[in-house]
Formats: structure tokens, sequence, C-alpha cells
């Protein structure tokens, strides 16, 4: 099994997109509304951020499973920035927008397996995997 | 030239737009055939039928009032632009077969086909676009307002005590129409507490909560108390999660509960009324 989707990120709208995709996918593999409620969050702040700091790219939800364990993968790319200090920006509070400097963090509470890939002048790629239990 | 054709038109129209119907039915986007009552198709068919002729025949302004008319009713009725435009290449066709048969055109003029198309389908068709265009817009343009003026106003449910109850999602415009009408609201409805219901929020994600927290900071600038009430069980668990504090606010699950704790904070209580 190897389901998946994405929604290119480029206005502001595009992130209700992506949220509405993550719900859908979240319902159908099976998911509470509490999970339902963690992935969608997780996607939104992932899709901003590419909003925010990249300017444009995308985020791709695939449904995935291991053995008898089904999950959601989420995997969140741009052609942006970078992050020039990963361990900086994983700490709450760091922002260099004025934010809250939450989302990072939060999403790595919010999903079960979290991963940040990332060259400064080059882009940056963030994969986030919930468990079905 | 124009002349000759629009005569003609208008001498065979009946043939023509039956002939246009049946190409028109051939297409594949065919499903404003099927969900348009057949009296509807033959008005819209014949008023297309008008505003051919019409383009030929009247003033630049009569007729550029038609093709606004017109394209505000294919706008309502839910046709396609490229469908549109099918329609109008479509016609052109139909007229230029029958004129080649009737011997209008000599056989395989393609000369005086391309002459017909530049001056005549070419400006039409830049005039149906850019009405379309212009009627979308402002149907975007509106349901924008309407979304606006439905969102976010902040009411008075006691004296002193006001609900903001928020539905949908929050972008960044909207935000800041959420921080202006409870501002504008809190000082006219002269309220002390102000409850920021989210009940209706599908996502609280780090810039919604961002936009509540600098909400709540501002109402209490100009004096006034904010709590956050209608929070979901599933959205205080994500809210956790992020790790945002509003250790600040006053929290509730319920917009009652939230209620119930504004009176008491203002000193009052509702009591059951015994009727005896
Ligand atoms: N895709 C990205 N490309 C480049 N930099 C990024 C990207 N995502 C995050 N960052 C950097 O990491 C910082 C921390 O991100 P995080 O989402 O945790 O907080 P924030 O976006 O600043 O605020 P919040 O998400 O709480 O509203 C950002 O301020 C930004 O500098
Ligand atoms: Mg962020």
């Amino acid at each position: 099994m190897n389901l998946r989707s994405s929604v290119d990120i480029i206005t502001e709208w595009d992130i209700v997109a992506a949220r509405q995709l993550g719900r859908n996918e979240a319902k159908e593999v099976g998911f509470g509304t509490v999970d339902q409620a963690r992935i969608t969050t997780a996607i939104s702040e992932l899709a901003r951020n590419i909003y925010l700091y990249a300017g444009k790219g995308n985020i791709e939800i695939k449904q995935i499973a291991e053995g008898n364990l089904k999950g959601l993968l989420v995997i969140a790319s741009d052609k942006g920035p970078g992050i020039p200090d990963v361990r900086k920006v994983m700490e709450d509070g760091y922002t260099t927008s004025g934010g809250l400097g939450a989302g990072l963090p939060g999403v790595k509470r919010l999903m079960d397996e979290f991963k940040i890939d990332t060259v400064v002048g080059e882009g940056t790629t963030i994969s986030a995997t919930k468990w079905l239990r | 030239m124009n002349t000759e054709i629009a005569t003609y038109i208008r001498d065979n129209v009946e043939e023509i737009l039956e002939k246009w119907k049946i190409k028109m039915e051939d297409e594949k986007d065919d499903r404003f055939f099927q969900i348009m009552s057949d009296q509807v198709i033959d008005i819209t068919v014949h008023e297309f039928g008008e505003l051919m002729i019409s383009s030929l025949t009247e003033e630049r302004e009569t007729y550029k009032m038609k093709i606004n008319d017109f394209s505000e009713k294919i706008v309502r009725y839910g046709w396609s632009i490229s469908f549109v435009l099918k329609a109008l290449s479509n016609f052109t066709e139909v007229i230029y077969e029958r004129m080649e048969e009737v011997g209008y055109f000599k056989k395989g003029d393609k000369l005086s086909f391309a002459e017909l198309y530049t001056n005549w389908i070419t400006p039409l068709n830049y005039s149906i676009v850019d009405a379309y265009t212009k009627v979308w817009e402002k149907t975007v343009q509106l349901q924008k307002i309407a979304l606006q003026e439905l969102s976010a106003s902040l009411i008075p449910v006691f004296e002193k005590i006001s609900v903001m109850p928020l539905v949908g999602t929050i972008d960044t415009e909207r935000a800041k129409l959420i921080m202006e009408n409870l501002l504008q609201g809190v000082v006219k409805h002269r309220a002390e507490v102000v409850l920021l219901d989210i009940t209706g929020v599908p996502v609280v994600d780090t810039m919604v909560a961002h936009h509540i927290i600098q909400a709540a900071d501002a109402v209490r600038l100009v004096g006034a108390k904010c709590m956050l009430v209608g929070i979901r069980p599933e959205i205080a668990q994500t809210i956790v999660a992020l790790g945002i504090n509003l250790t600040d606010f006053t929290t509730t699950s319920t917009l009652q509960r939230g209620v119930e704790q504004a009176l008491a904070l203002t000193n009052r209580a509702i009591v059951e009324v015994n009727s005896k």
C-alpha cells in the first residue's frame, strides 16, 4: 500500500487545502478525532513555515504500512533558504519572525516520528509520521 | 461583409441555432444540457444568436452591454468559460459551413474565414472573457464581504459581558478583522468580560493561538478581561502538545460555563426562581 497525494503551497489558502487533504487521509486510515486534529495541526505548521520562510513548496501525504502497523507520513519540502541551526529551531520559543516559535517543536510532539533534512541555500525537507494504534 | 453575414444569420437563425445545438451536444462537457431545462436552453441559445447578430450590426456600446448581461447570466448558470468559448467557435463554424454551402464563400476559401474570424470572433472572444472575468471577480469580492460580515462580531449578552463566536478558518486577514471588531466592540458595549468562543474553529495552530493571545492582551489594555471558551477536547490536546501557554487565560470547554464564570467575575449569578 502506498497511496500518496500532495498540495503545492503557494498562497495562504493552500495551507487550508493541505490541512483538508491531511484530515481526509487521516480519516481514511482510521485515525480518531484527537489524532486527526494532531495531524492537521502538524500539517498546518509545516505548510505555514513553507509559506512564511520559503515562499513556496509542497506538502505530500502518504498512507504507509509497516507490518500490521498503519500510518500517515507527511513530507513538507521546499527549495527555500534552508535552516542554519537545526538544534536552535527545535527549541521552544525560537523564532525569527516574531511568532511563538512553537511550530517545529510542536510538530515533533504532535507526531510519532520527526526528521529534518536541510541544506542552507538549497532547501528543507521535513518528514513526520503518525502511527495508528 | 458584416451586414451580409448579419442578414444571413437573421434570415436563417432557426436553422443555424439547431445545427449549433447539435454540435454542442456532441461536446464532452455537455453537463449543462443535462442540468438545464429545454426551455432555458432554448432561450439561452436564442440569446446567444441575438448576441452574435448584435455584435455585427449594433453600436459598440449597445452590444457591450448585451455581452455583459449575457456573461452575468452564464456565470450564474455555472457554464465554464472554456465551454462558452467552444460555443462561440462552434457557432462560427456552423455559420461558415452554411455560408459556404449556399455560396457566400468559395469552397475552401480559408482566407475569408480567417478574415471573418479576426474581425468578428476574436474581439468577441476578448469581450466575453473580459465580461466573464469581471462577473467572477465581482462574485468573489461579494462573497469575501459576505464572509467578513458573517464572521467575528462581538455580541453583548449581558451587561458588561460580550461574546465573540469565531467560526471557520482564521487567516491573517480575518485575524486583523477579529482584533478590530473585538476592540471596537469592547469599548462600544462597555464590556468588562469578553468571551472568545472557538467552538467553530477547525484548527488551532500556533498562528491562531498567537492571534488569540495578542487579542487578549489588547483587550486587557482597554480594561477588560478575555476568556477563551469552546475548547474542544482534541483542540485542548493539540494546544498542550504545541506547548502554548494559556495560563493568562481563563479557559472553559463550553460557552455556557464561560458565561457562568463571567457572571461570577462581575459579581452576579443566574438563580432559579421558585415559581410557587
Ligand atoms: N521551511 C523552512 N525554511 C527555512 N526556515 C525555516 C523553515 N521552517 C522553519 N524555519 C525557521 O525555524 C524557525 C522556527 O520555526 P517554528 O515553526 O518552530 O516557529 P515560527 O514559525 O517562528 O513561529 P510559530 O510556528 O510558533 O508561529 C522559524 O522562525 C524559521 O526561522
Ligand atoms: Mg512556524
